[in-house]
C-alpha cells in the first residue's frame, strides 16, 4: 500500500468517493510515473480531473467519445503505460462495451476503469445516466476484476489495490455524496477477500457499494428489536468472488440476502446464488435490487427507500425471510 | 530516399510470395478473406522489408516500430508474412482455422508471435494506435505506429472519433494508411454506404492526405517518407487498391471478399500468378 494515504472520518464525509479517489490517484502519481489518466468530457464530474490538474501532460481528454477513449487506452497500455479511465459506468459497460471487451479484457490490457454514478446513484438524471447492468456485464468478461467499494475510503483502498493488480479492473462506483462506512482504511482491505463487518449467526446479508453502510445498520436495528444475530458481509469484489465467504454463510446461517444497488440479474445477487446452487446444500436465498425495471426518477435516497435498499428495506427484507419457516419444508435436511 | 531499382526488384520477390501464401493458406484454412488480404500485398511488403524497425528474433524489442492492422479480417495475409519474415514455421499455417490452431481469421496476439495487437472487429484499431503513438510520445520514445485500415471499416463512428484525436493531439508519430480497394462484404463502399468525398473527410478531420497507388512502391515509398517528414499534422496515405489484385478472376469481385479455393482453382489462380510473374 502506498504510503500516506491514511483517511479519517472527516476527510471522508467532507469529500465524496470521486473526490478520494481523485486525490488517491494524484497521490499514485508520485509513486508510479507510468499511470496516465483519460476521461470523456467528464474529468470534472468524475474527479479524475484532480489528477488532471496535477499532471496535465500525463491526462489525456477524449471528448465525448468513450468508445475511442477505451481504444486509446489500450493503446496507451500496449506502450507499456498504467492508464486509468473514468467516466459514467453508463457509457463505460455499454457505449463502449466492445473495446473493453475486446480491445482491454481479450488482450489483457493493464486497464484500470473508476466507472461513476453506478446504479440509481444518479437517480435524478433518469434511465439514460443510471447503469444497473454493468456488474452483469463486467462480470461476463473474461480476465476482468470487478470492485464495487462500499464509500470512498474504500475507493480510495480499491484504487491503490487495483495499480498493482494485474490486468483489467473495473471499480464502480455511486455519484459520491454516500455516507461513509468505514472509519479509516485500515480494515485489510484485499481484491478478491470479502470483509464481514458484522458477526452474526442466523442469516447472512451480503452487500456491495452504498447498501454495506445500511445493511450494517439494519444489523443493528434487529439485533435490537428482534434480538437477531445478523452477519453482514462487505463483498466489494464480484468477480473474482469471495466464494469461501459465502460457503461458510450457506453452512453457518442458512439464510442469505444479497442487497446491491444493480439489477436483480447478473450482480452480486446472481453471483451469490451461483456459489448457493453449485454448494448443494439447502439455503434460503433472496435477492433484493432493482427487480428488472428501469428506476424510477429520484434522488437516490428516495430511490434507494423505495427500492429497499436502505436500513428500513433491508430490516423489512430480514424478518420477511426469518419469518419464514424454511426448517418446516420436507426437503430441508436433504442429504446433509 | 527512393527505392532504387534493385530494392524494387526484390519487394516484387516477396510479394509474388505473399500472394501465393496467400492462396496456399487460403486452400488449407478452407476459406479466408482472401480479396482484401490481396489487395494490401504490396502495403505490407513495403512496411515489413523496408519500413518497419522490427528483429523477428526479438519480437518484443522495446524500440520496435508497431504496425496495427485494423482491418483484421487480412489476417491471413499477415500471418503468412511473418512467417516468411521469420517469426514462425511456415508450415504451421497448414492448421489456420483448425482446432487449437493458434491462426485464426482475426489474429490474436497472444498466440501469433510478431503482432502489436489483437484486431478484428471494425474501427477498434485506430483508436489502439492512437493511443500507442500518445504512449511513445509521452515516454519520449522514437519508435512510429503505423495502422493499416480497411475502406470500409470507416463507416465505423470510432474510427472518425480516432481520427479527431490523432488531429487534435498533432499525432505525427502515427502514420495511418488506407486501403482503398472500395469493396466491402456487401458491395461497392459508394452502394453500401457512400465514403466520398473521402479524401475530403479525413482532410477536413485534421490529416494531410497523400493519394497514391497502392500497388506502386515508388509511390507508396513516397508517401511514407514524406508522413515521415511531416510535423504539423498526422498524415494518412490513402492508397487507391483493387481488391483481389494478382488473381483475375477475384479483381474488383466483392464475392471474394471471403471464399474458399478447391485444388482446381488454386491451381488455376496460381497459374495465373506465375503468368504475370515477369510484371
Amino acid at each position: 500500500m502506498a504510503e500516506g494515504l491514511t483517511w479519517n472520518v472527516y476527510d471522508a464525509n467532507t469529500m465524496t468517493q470521486a473526490d478520494i479517489y481523485g486525490d488517491v490517484l494524484c497521490l499514485l502519481g508520485e509513486k508510479y510515473d507510468r499511470i496516465v489518466g483519460l476521461s470523456a468530457d467528464l474529468a470534472k464530474s468524475t474527479k479524475i480531473g484532480k489528477f488532471a490538474e496535477k499532471y496535465p501532460h500525463r491526462f489525456f481528454n477524449a471528448g465525448v467519445a468513450e468508445q475511442n477513449m477505451f481504444g486509446m487506452a489500450a493503446g496507451l497500455a500496449l506502450s507499456g503505460l498504467i492508464p486509468v479511465v473514468s467516466t459514467m459506468a453508463v457509457f463505460t459497460t455499454m457505449r463502449a462495451a466492445e473495446q473493453v471487451r475486446t480491445d482491454i479484457c481479450y488482450q489483457n490490457l493493464n486497464v484500470k476503469i473508476i466507472a461513476t454514478h453506478g446504479g440509481i446513484s444518479f437517480g435524478q438524471a433518469g434511465t439514460t445516466h443510471q447503469c444497473t447492468e454493468d456488474i452483469a456485464i463486467m462480470r461476463s468478461m473474461a480476465n476482468m476484476t470487478v470492485v464495487v467499494p462500499a464509500d470512498g475510503i474504500e475507493c480510495g483502498n480499491a484504487v491503490i489495490a487495483c495499480i498493482e493488480h494485474p490486468g483489467p479492473v473495473y471499480i464502480r462506483i455511486g455519484r459520491g455524496f454516500d455516507p461513509t462506512c468505514y472509519a479509516d482504511d485500515k480494515y485489510g482491505f484485499e481484491i478478491g477477500k470479502s470483509v464481514e463487518i458484522v458477526p452474526g449467526s442466523d442469516i447472512t446479508l451480503i452487500c456491495c457499494g452504498i447498501t454495506v453502510l445500511q445493511a450494517r445498520e439494519a444489523a443493528r436495528i434487529l439485533k435490537e428489536s428482534n434480538g437477531l444475530s445478523v452477519r453482514v458481509i462487505n463483498m466489494h469484489t464480484i468477480k473474482p468472488l469471495d466464494t469461501e465467504a459465502v460457503r461458510k454463510a450457506i453452512a453457518e446461517t442458512r439464510r442469505i440476502i444479497t442487497f446491491e444497488d444493480h439489477n436483480i440479474y447478473g450482480g452480486l445477487g446472481s453471483a451469490v446464488a451461483e456459489v448457493i446452487a453449485e454448494s448443494g446444500r439447502a439455503c434460503a436465498f433472496t435477492r433484493v435490487g432493482i427487480p428488472d425495471c428501469y428506476s424510477l426518477v429520484g434522488y437516490p435516497e428516495d430511490l434507494y427507500h423505495h427500492y429497499k435498499l436502505d436500513a428500513d428495506g433491508i430490516v423489512e427484507k430480514v424478518r420477511e425471510v426469518m419469518g419464514k419457516d424454511f426448517e418446516e419444508e420436507e426437503n430441508w435436511e436433504d442429504g446433509f | 530516399m527512393p527505392l532504387s531499382e534493385q530494392e524494387i526488384a526484390g519487394l516484387r520477390q516477396h510479394a509474388r510470395q505473399l500472394r501465393q501464401d496467400i492462396l496456399d493458406v487460403t486452400f488449407w484454412a478452407g476459406g479466408a478473406h482472401i480479396g482484401g488480404a490481396l489487395s494490401i500485398v504490396e502495403i505490407l511488403v513495403l512496411l515489413y522489408y523496408k519500413y518497419l524497425s522490427i528483429d523477428s528474433k526479438n519480437p518484443q524489442k522495446e524500440d520496435r516500430d508497431r504496425f496495427i492492422l485494423s482491418k483484421g479480417h487480412a489476417g491471413v495475409g499477415l500471418a503468412s508474412l511473418l512467417a516468411r519474415k521469420g517469426y514462425f514455421d511456415f508450415e504451421l499455417l497448414k492448421d489456420f482455422n483448425k482446432f487449437n490452431s493458434p491462426f485464426g481469421m482475426h489474429l490474436d496476439k497472444h498466440k501469433v508471435l510478431g503482432l502489436d495487437a489483437s484486431t478484428g472487429s471494425l474501427g477498434h484499431g485506430l483508436p489502439m494506435a492512437v493511443g500507442l503513438a500518445l504512449g511513445a510520445r509521452l515516454q519520449k520514445k522514437q519508435w512510429l505506429t503505423y495502422c493499416l485500415l480497411g475502406d470500409g471499416e470507416c463507416n465505423e463512428g470510432s474510427i472518425w472519433e480516432a481520427a479527431m484525436a490523432a488531429a487534435h493531439y498533432k499525432l505525427t508519430n502515427l502514420i495511418t494508411i488506407v486501403d482503398r480497394n472500395k469493396f466491402s462484404v456487401d458491395g461497392n463502399t459508394e452502394d453500401v454506404m457512400a465514403l466520398e468525398p473521402f479524401a475530403e473527410k479525413w482532410r477536413s478531420f485534421g490529416f494531410i492526405v497523400i493519394e497514391v497507388d497502392g500497388h506502386s512502391y515508388t509511390d507508396l515509398s513516397r508517401a511514407i517518407d514524406a508522413a515521415m517528414e511531416e510535423k504539423a499534422a498526422p498524415v494518412l496515405i490513402m492508397a487507391h487498391t483493387v481488391k483481389g489484385k494478382g488473381v483475375d478472376f477475384m479483381e474488383n469481385d466483392f464475392r471474394w471478399h471471403y471464399g474458399g479455393l478447391d485444388s482446381d482453382m488454386l491451381a488455376k489462380a496460381k497459374q495465373v500468378l506465375a503468368s504475370t510473374a515477369k510484371d
